[in-house]
C-alpha cells in the first residue's frame, strides 16, 4: 500500500506546528528542535516502527541526516516514511539521537559521527566505529581529501592522452594530497604510549544470577584473528563464569572507505567494487546497485536480462543459505562435513557464474539496464541440472541435519528474540522472518519482475538458532522454486541489453534510497547525483552491519560458545560490515 | 536403530571410495600407461554429477577456465606488432575503475597526434579483472586475457606490463575465445561487405552517369602474408626481422629452407647471432607451424631448451 506522504506531512504539523518545514523531493524535512516527537509520533501513533537506513551527506551550506521509515504492520508494509533533518551548523553539527526511540540508530548513527562528524546528543555510546579513535577528519565530508588521490574525481587527467613516459610514476611521488595525512594531536605511533579510549565499563554489567557459583568478572577478547570470526571481527565479551555479561562489537578492521570511493568514480565504473561487499552473494551486490541506478536513471531493464538476474540472484541466495548452515554446523563442532558439503554446491553455482559474467566471485555482471553477457542454450540447460541438484541437496542436507538430537539440544532456545525486539534493532532478512514476521522486500516493495513469480515467504517462530537454520532452508527452497519458474520463462532469444549502453552514462540530478533482499537481509542504495558524471553521494545500507547491532541483546545470558554460534548466524560478511 | 545408522554411514564412505576408482575410469584400465592425472578422467569428475575423486593434482592437473574467464587486459594486433587495433581513442583508460591503463598517443615527426599508443602500459597489482576495457572498446582492440598464474619475484617489473608484452596475435585471441571471436569476424565481414555493395551501388551509379566506363586496374598477386616467426622457439624480434629481409616471410618458406641455408643468413647479417641460435630445430618446427599442428609444435617446443634440442 502506497503511503500518502502528504497526508502524513498534514498530520504531523498538526500536531506539531511547523514540525515539517519543508518538502525535499519524496522526503519530508524535519525540523531539529522536534525531530525526538515526530520520531516517537510516528512510532506509536501511526504504527512506523521499523526505522532501518539512517545515513547523511554533505553539502556546503548543510549536512542533511536521512532516515527510512519502514512499518511492521501488514496494512502499512511497503513504501515508508523517508524523512530528513537539515543541519545549517557544518562546524559543529549537532542534533538529538534517536538510539532510544529505535536502538537499530545506534550503530548507524556512530557511522555518521565517524564520517560526517555529526553529534547525536544523547547517545549511548557516540564512538567512532568504522575508523580508529585517533582518525583526524570526517572522511566523508566534501572538503576531506583522501591522501594519496591526485583528484576528487575519476577519470584522472594524468592517463590520457598524455600518460607519464615512459611508465607512471608511484602514487606518492605524484600526489599533492598526501600533504593533508595527518595524526591526531599528541599521538605517538608507540603501543606504549598511546592508548585507545577503553570498549567496555565493567561496572555496568547487568546482574546474573549464576546460582551457587562464585566466580569473578573476566574481559575477554576474541579476535580480530580468530576462525570463527568469518574475517576480521572483534568481540569484547564480558564473562560472569562462562556467562556472556556484555558484548561490545568492534569492526572496521576491513575499512577502505568505500563510500568515498563510490564518490570518486564513474556511475559505471563503480559496479565491480560492489562485488567486494558481500563476496558471498557477489551476484545480489550488483544487482541491488543496477535496480538503483536504473530508479534514478527511468531505464528499463531487457526482459532476457531481468530473468538472468533473477536466475543468477537466487543461485547466489541458495549457495550463500547452504554455505551458512555449513558454518553454522563449524561452529557448533560437527567439524568440516556440513561445511564441504555446502562448498560441494557452491562449486557448481561458482562454475555457472565464471561461465556466465566470466570470473567466479568478483562476477561484474549487472549494467544499467541489463547484463554484460548472454548465456548460451547450453548453459541454461546445465543450470536446470543445477537447480534439480541443489533441490536434492537441500533434502539430504535436511536428512542429515534437521532431526540431529545434538543440534536440537545446542540451538534451541538460543539467541531468540522476538521480531518486534528484532524489528526494533533494524534486524532485516532471514533472521527477522526466522523470528514470525513475513517481511521479504522482494512482496512488499517488489522489484525487478519479482511480482511475476509465485513464491512463499516462509516464517518461523521463535528465532532462536534452530529456527534460523530451518528459515535459512526453506528460504532455498523458495528459490529452488523461483528459478524453476524463470529457467521455464526465459525468453529464448532477445536483447540482453535495453537502449544503447554506455561507458559513462548521465545519472539525473536527484536523491534516492532504494532496497533489494539480499540473501543477508535489506541491501540499501542511498545515492545523490548532481547530474554529472560521478556520484555526489553513494551510500551502501550494509544488511550484516545493522543486523550487528542486536547481536549484544541476543547473546547475552548465554554461555559463550553459544556467543559464537549467535554471531555466526547472524550471517555477516565483513567486506560488507566494513565497506 | 541397533547401529544400523553405522552401518549405513560406513556404507557411504565405501561407496565414495569404490567410486574413486571405477566412476572415471574404466577398471580395465586401471593398469593402463595413463597416468592418473589424465585430463580426460578430470572432466569427467567434474561433471555437475560426477563422482568419485575431487580432488585436483594441481599443477600436474588443472581445470579447464571457462570461455569468458577473464584475467587481465591484452592488446591484440592483426598482422604485426606494430600496427595494433588500438587506435588510443582512451576509452579504456577513462572507463577502468582502477584508472590502472596509462596511454600516451604516438605524434608523427611534426607532432600531430596519430591513432596508435606510443605508450600504452598496464601495472597489473592494480587491474581488478573487471573487463571493462575490453567490453566498452569500440575497436575490438583490447580482449581479456586468461593467463592466471602470475608469479613473479619482482613487483616492479614483473607485474608491470608494458606495450610488448600486452601485445597478442588475433590468432591467440581466437583460441582463448572463439565464440566471442566468431562473432565479431562474422559481424565485421558483414559491415564490410555492406560497405563494399554500398560503395558497389555507387560506383555503378556513377558509371551510369559518366562515360567512358574506367578500365579495370589489374592487381598484382598478393604477397604471400607473413607469418609470426617468433612463434618457432629459438627465433626473437631480431632474427625474424632478419629472415624476412632474407625473404622469409612465411612457415612455410622457413620449412623448406635448410639448417645449413638459415645458418649462412644469419652470418651475413651479423656473426653474433649464431652464438645465440641454433637454427637445426627450426625447419622442423617451421613444418608443424605451416600445416596448423600447435598442439605438436607445443609438445616440440616443451622438449626444446632454446630452440636446441636438449
Amino acid at each position: 500500500m502506497a503511503v500518502d506522504l502528504a497526508a502524513i506531512e498534514a498530520q504531523l504539523n498538526e500536531t506539531f506546528p511547523g514540525a515539517v518545514t519543508d518538502r525535499d523531493g519524496e522526503w519530508l524535512v524535519v525540523d531539529p528542535g522536534q525531530l525526538e516527537a515526530v520520531a516517537v509520533h510516528l512510532r506509536d501513533q501511526m504504527g512506523f516502527d521499523y526505522l532501518t537506513h539512517l545515513s547523511a551527506s554533505d553539502y556546503p551550506d548543510r549536512i542533511e541526516v536521512v532516515y527510512n521509515l519502514y512499518s511492521t504492520r501488514p496494512e502499512l508494509q511497503g513504501p515508508g516514511i523517508p524523512f530528513k533533518v537539515r543541519i545549517p551548523d557544518r562546524e559543529n553539527p549537532q542534533i538529538p539521537s534517536l538510539t532510544h526511540v529505535w536502538p537499530s540508530a545506534n550503530f548507524q548513527e556512530r557511522e555518521v559521527w565517524d564520517m560526517f562528524g555529526v553529534r547525536f546528543t544523547g547517545h549511548p555510546n557516540l564512538k567512532r566505529i568504522l575508523l580508529w579513535d585517533g582518525f583526524e577528519g570526517h572522511p566523508l565530508r566534501k572538503d576531506w581529501h583522501e591522501p594519496y588521490y591526485e583528484e576528487d574525481h575519476k577519470p584522472f587527467s594524468s592517463r590520457w592522452p598524455h600518460a607519464e613516459s615512459p611508465r607512471p610514476r608511484l602514487a606518492e611521488e605524484r600526489v599533492r594530497w598526501r600533504a593533508n595525512l595527518q595524526y591526531p594531536k599528541g599521538f605517538d605511533p608507540d603501543p606504549e604510549k598511546w592508548q585507545p579510549l577503553p570498549e567496555v565499563d565493567l561496572s555496568a554489567n547487568p546482574e546474573i544470577d549464576l546460582g551457587e557459583l562464585e566466580t569473578d568478572q573476566l574481559l575477554l577478547n576474541i579476535g580480530p584473528h580468530h576462525p570463527s570470526t568469518h574475517g576480521v571481527f572483534r568481540m569484547v565479551v564480558g564473562l560472569q563464569g562462562e556467562t556472556v555479561t556484555s558484548l561490545y562489537p568492534v569492526v572496521g578492521h576491513l575499512h577502505r572507505n568505500h563510500e568515498k570511493i563510490g564518490e570518486r568514480n564513474l556511475w559505471t565504473g563503480m559496479m565491480p567494487y560492489t562485488d567486494r561487499l558481500d563476496y558471498i552473494a557477489p551476484m545480489y551486490n550488483g544487482f541491488g546497485y543496477a535496480v538503483a541506478v536504473e530508479k534514478m536513471m527511468g531505464q528499463e531493464v531487457a526482459e532476457r536480462a531481468e530473468y538472468l538476474r533473477i536466475i543468477l540472484g537466487e543461485l547466489t541466495r541458495i549457495v550463500n543459505h547452504m554455505l551458512n548452515v555449513g558454518f553454522l554446523f563449524n561452529e557448533l563442532g560437527a567439524m568440516m562435513t556440513p561445511m564441504l558439503y555446502a562448498f560441494t554446491e557452491r562449486e557448481h553455482a561458482l562454475d555457472l557464474f565464471e561461465e556466465a559474467a566470466g570470473s567466479r566471485m568478483m562476477v561484474n555482471y549487472c549494467r544499467f539496464g541489463g547484463v554484460s553477457r548472454d548465456v548460451s542454450d547450453d548453459w541454461l540447460k546445465r543450470c536446470r541440472k543445477v537447480t534439480d541438484r541443489m533441490d536434492r541437496k537441500i533434502d539430504e542436507f535436511e536428512t542429515l541435519l534437521t532431526d540431529n538430537e545434538i543440534f536440537i539440544s545446542r540451538s534451541r532456545g538460543v539467541g531468540a528474540l522476538t521480531w518486534q525486539e528484532m524489528a526494533s534493532y533494524g534486524v532485516t532478512g532471514p533472521m527477522l522472518r526466522s523470528a514470525g514476521l513475513p517481511y521479504d522486500i522482494r512482496k512488499v516493495e517488489p522489484y525487478s519482475i519479482y511480482d511475476s513469480f509465485d513464491f512463499d515467504v516462509p516464517t518461523y517462530e521463535s528465532g532462536d538458532l534452530y529456527d534460523r537454520y530451518r528459515q535459512r532452508i526453506a528460504e532455498a527452497r523458495e528459490s529452488v522454486k523461483i528459478l524453476h519458474q524463470a529457467l521455464d520463462r526465459i525468453p529464448a532469444n532477445g536483447s540482453i541489453q535495453a537502449g544503447r549502453k554506455s561507458w559513462n552514462p548521465k545519472v539525473p540530478a536527484g536523491e534516492l534510497y532504494t532496497r533489494v533482499e539480499h540473501p543477508k537481509g535489506e541491501l540499501g542504495f542511498y545515492l545523490i547525483s548532481d547530474g554529472g558524471t560521478n556520484p555526489y553521494r553513494y551510500h551502501v545500507r550494509s544488511s550484516c552491519f545493522v543486523n550487528l547491532t542486536a547481536l549484544e541483546a541476543m547473546s547475552v545470558g548465554h554461555l559463550l560458545a553459544d556467543a559464537i554460534v549467535i554471531f555466526g548466524t547472524i550471517d555477516t560478511t565483513m567486506g560488507e560490515v566494513d565497506r | 536403530m541397533f547401529g544400523l545408522g553405522l552401518i549405513k554411514g560406513l556404507g557411504v564412505t565405501m561407496r565414495h571410495f569404490v567410486e574413486s576408482f571405477t566412476y572415471d575410469r574404466n577398471p580395465l584400465k586401471w593398469f593402463s600407461l595413463k597416468g592418473r592425472y589424465d585430463q580426460d578422467w578430470l572432466e569427467k569428475r567434474q561433471e555437475i554429477d560426477g563422482k568419485g575423486l575431487f580432488t585436483i593434482q594441481y599443477p600436474e592437473q588443472k581445470r579447464k577456465v571457462t570461455e569468458n574467464f577473464r584475467m587481465t587486459p591484452m592488446l591484440i594486433y592483426d598482422e604485426t606488432p606494430d600496427e595494433p587495433r588500438c587506435t588510443a581513442c582512451g576509452i579504456c583508460a577513462r572507463v577502468c575503475p582502477p584508472q590502472t591503463i596509462w596511454i600516451q598517443r604516438a605524434t608523427d615527426k611534426r607532432g600531430r597526434p596519430q591513432a596508435r599508443p606510443a605508450v600504452f602500459c598496464i601495472d597489473a597489482t592494480i587491474c581488478m579483472s573487471c573487463g571493462f576495457c575490453a567490453e566498452f572498446c569500440p575497436f575490438d582492440a583490447i580482449k581479456m586475457n586468461q593467463e592466471h598464474e602470475k608469479v613473479y619475484t619482482d613487483r616492479d617489473e614483473g607485474m608491470f606490463f608494458t606495450m610488448e608484452r600486452l601485445l597478442k596475435p588475433v590468432e591467440y585471441y581466437a583460441k582463448l575465445h572463439p565464440t566471442d571471436y566468431a562473432r565479431e569476424e562474422a559481424a565485421r565481414k558483414a559491415k564490410e561487405e555492406a560497405k563494399r555493395k554500398a560503395a558497389e551501388a555507387k560506383e555503378a551509379a556513377a558509371k551510369a552517369k559518366k562515360e567512358p566506363p574506367p578500365e579495370k586496374e589489374v592487381k598484382a598477386p598478393a604477397p604471400a602474408k607473413p607469418d609470426d616467426l617468433k612463434r618457432i622457439e629459438g627465433i626473437g624480434p631480431v632474427i625474424s626481422g632478419v629472415l624476412q629481409k632474407a625473404g622469409i616471410q612465411t612457415f612455410a618458406q622457413l620449412a623448406d629452407t635448410k639448417a645449413e641455408g638459415i645458418k649462412e643468413i644469419l652470418e651475413k647479417a651479423d656473426p653474433n647471432l649464431l652464438r645465440l641460435a641454433d637454427p637445426t630445430s627450426w625447419p622442423k618446427q617451421a613444418r608443424l607451424a605451416a600445416a596448423g599442428k600447435w598442439d605438436a609444435l607445443g609438445k616440440l617446443q616443451d622438449r626444446l631448451k632454446g630452440g636446441k634440442e636438449a
